[in-house]
């Protein structure tokens, strides 16, 4: 059964006052874990056959970088679109689940403090949107050549964005009192802004307002900031993205530990 | 050695509804103690505030010496709370969602074998590695007791632990909580089953309207109240002499309470020099119910 447990090798070495908020991040990690059909597979799936279908139609049409095809522009765009919406649907998903059947009560009773309850539900969202996204990367290896050029602003804005949507989702569950609520905030905020960031599309390839609006977008910086990694071009510095993309987390991060220490929803 | 728990001057508002207006409660440590009163009364509302799943509006508590509040890590490890409510983890099965439990608070693998004692206290030792949600409700509701004790709390409070449980599982959770109780576990317990209150506990309080009306111990409560009934059909009034002992008047019957069994011979010769023939006799014993009617039911009736 070790398999279930891909932690049981540090569950003897965690101290005492840590073990609480490794207890609940090995918790969430299970629990996506054990569905990993649903929680990791479907995922990469759908991102492969939007790379099959869109790279098929419009490799001949679009050209957005010299010397990078289209179907390789796709795959940081992709991976970046998966990991940010796996990494809210950990979070999101969970919390809403526990306050609907009422078994968050369990959690509320213990000794966790908000901290350590955000960071654990933080952790095991990034790591869930981060498997997402490397699984699609090394798939999409037997399909296409994907440069590597700043490793290191990849993992850097893997980590950023996966931690924004993973707070993101913290903040909705807490936020939303039913499921649709929550299938309302995923379909009319975090959809849109996620397919109008230039997943598929360069930004320069939009009329002037376009682009601008555009540049309002959060998660257009996230994308960009992660695709210059990989080609080392982008729509803008990589360190504007890094600048917008870390505030909107501290800013979020701030708010989710206020909603938490208030107590709303949770403790009202 | 610091109260089990210490309740002073509690009081919540929902809006302008007042919950609880002014509970002052001490419970000492090993007390088996239970909060009776009708639904609506404040019972839950005060548990959610000893858990810390609610903020007071005024007033403070402490559990083992600890505030809720300003001290809330200690004073939830020392408490452990079974909800009313069937409430589950769809994902796990009872063992690991035991473990994950005790876990939260800070206990790891040395803490497994009280984990396995209570799954064996609680007849839950078949469906240890059953998934919660193919669990049956009664099994869903012995792990869901479980869960409040991953931890070993010293304070447990069971809110309402036996609705719609069968009398076997009743039966085995209270020899389990007993023996828990007799091991130094302070039991706090709500409940609609006053046989139960009063079989178990030492100690009753009963809310009314967010407030304590009665608190003392069960036998005092039990006394106080009338540790007799005299019900008596009459052919004929009942004499003056008697009328301070009248609890109940129902066309010719009459229910007289008594504070001891010799009464009833006074009462008797009363009836004979007065020539009141008595047509039909019974005496009861008084049980918590007729104490909580009496408190809690007839002046709620006034108020309607």
């Amino acid at each position: 059964m070790k398999w279930l447990n891909p932690f049981f090798w540090l569950d003897d070495k965690v101290s005492p006052q840590r073990r609480g908020m490794y207890t609940l991040f090995k918790k969430e990690l299970l629990r996506f874990w054990r569905v990993a059909f649903q929680t990791i597979a479907s995922p990469i799936l759908t991102a492969l056959l939007y790379l099959l279908i869109f790279s098929h139609v419009l490799e001949s049409h679009v050209k957005v970088y010299d010397q990078v095809s289209y179907t390789a522009f796709l795959v940081p765009g992709l991976m970046m679109m998966s990991l940010l919406q796996n990494a809210f649907a950990n979070s999101s998903s969970s919390l809403i689940q526990s306050k609907v059947m009422g078994n968050i009560v369990f959690l509320l009773l213990t000794p966790l403090t908000i901290l350590e309850f955000f960071v654990a539900f933080l952790a095991a969202s990034m790591i869930r949107g981060l498997l997402v996204g490397l699984s699609i990367y090394l798939v999409a290896l037997f399909f296409v050549d994907v440069p590597t050029q700043h490793p290191w602003w990849i993992i850097t804005f893997a980590l950023c964005g996966s931690a924004l949507l993973g707070t993101f989702g913290v903040i909705a569950g807490i936020w939303a009192d039913k499921f649709d609520q929550m299938a309302a905030f995923q379909n009319f905020v975090i959809m849109p802004l996620t397919f109008l960031s230039g997943v598929f599309y360069s930004i320069h390839s939009l009329p002037p307002f376009w682009q601008a609006v555009s540049q309002l977008n959060p998660f257009f910086y996230m994308i960009d900031g992660f695709r210059y990694g990989f080609f080392g071009q982008g729509d803008v510095s990589p360190w504007l993205s890094l600048a917008v993309v870390g505030g909107f987390l501290l800013a979020l991060a701030w708010l989710c530990l206020k909603m938490l220490k208030s107590g709303y929803k949770l403790r009202s | 050695m610091a109260a089990a728990i210490e309740i002073t001057g509690i009081t919540k508002c929902f809006g302008t509804f007042e919950a609880l207006r002014g509970i002052d409660l001490h419970i000492e440590q090993g007390e088996f103690f239970a909060l009776l009163g009708p639904n609506g009364a404040g019972k839950s509302t005060l548990i959610n505030l000893l858990a810390g799943l609610l903020q007071p509006t005024s007033g403070s508590i402490r559990i083992m010496g600890h505030d809720v509040q300003t001290d809330y890590q200690q004073a939830r490890r020392a408490l452990g709370v079974v909800p009313q409510e069937l409430v589950f983890d769809p994902f796990f099965n009872v063992r690991e969602m035991l473990r994950f439990q005790a876990g939260y608070f800070g206990l790891g693998p040395e803490n497994d074998a009280w984990v396995d004692e209570v799954i064996e206290g609680l007849g839950l030792t078949d469906k240890a590695y059953t998934n919660m949600r193919k669990l049956s409700g009664g099994m869903k509701r012995r792990a869901l007791i479980a869960q409040a004790l991953a931890h070993k709390p010293p304070v447990i409070v069971l809110d309402e632990p036996t609705a719609g449980v069968d009398v076997e599982l009743r039966q085995m959770l209270w020899t389990f909580i007993q023996k828990l109780n007799q091991q130094g576990h302070t039991i706090i317990l709500t409940t609609h089953y006053l046989e139960e209150a009063e079989t178990l506990c030492e100690r009753v309080a009963m809310m009314k309207q967010g407030k304590i009306v009665a608190l003392d111990t069960t036998r005092a409560l039990l006394k106080s109240h009338a540790a007799k009934q005299l019900s008596l059909k009459l052919a004929g009034i009942l004499p003056n002499q008697l009328q301070s002992l009248l609890k109940q008047q129902n066309g010719d019957e009459f229910v007289l309470a008594l504070s001891e069994l010799s009464q009833v011979e006074t009462v008797l010769s009363t009836l004979r020099e007065a020539n009141v023939v008595v047509q039909d006799m019974q005496l009861q014993e008084v049980d918590l119910e007729d104490v909580f009617l009496n408190l809690v039911g007839n002046q709620k009736g006034a108020q309607a």
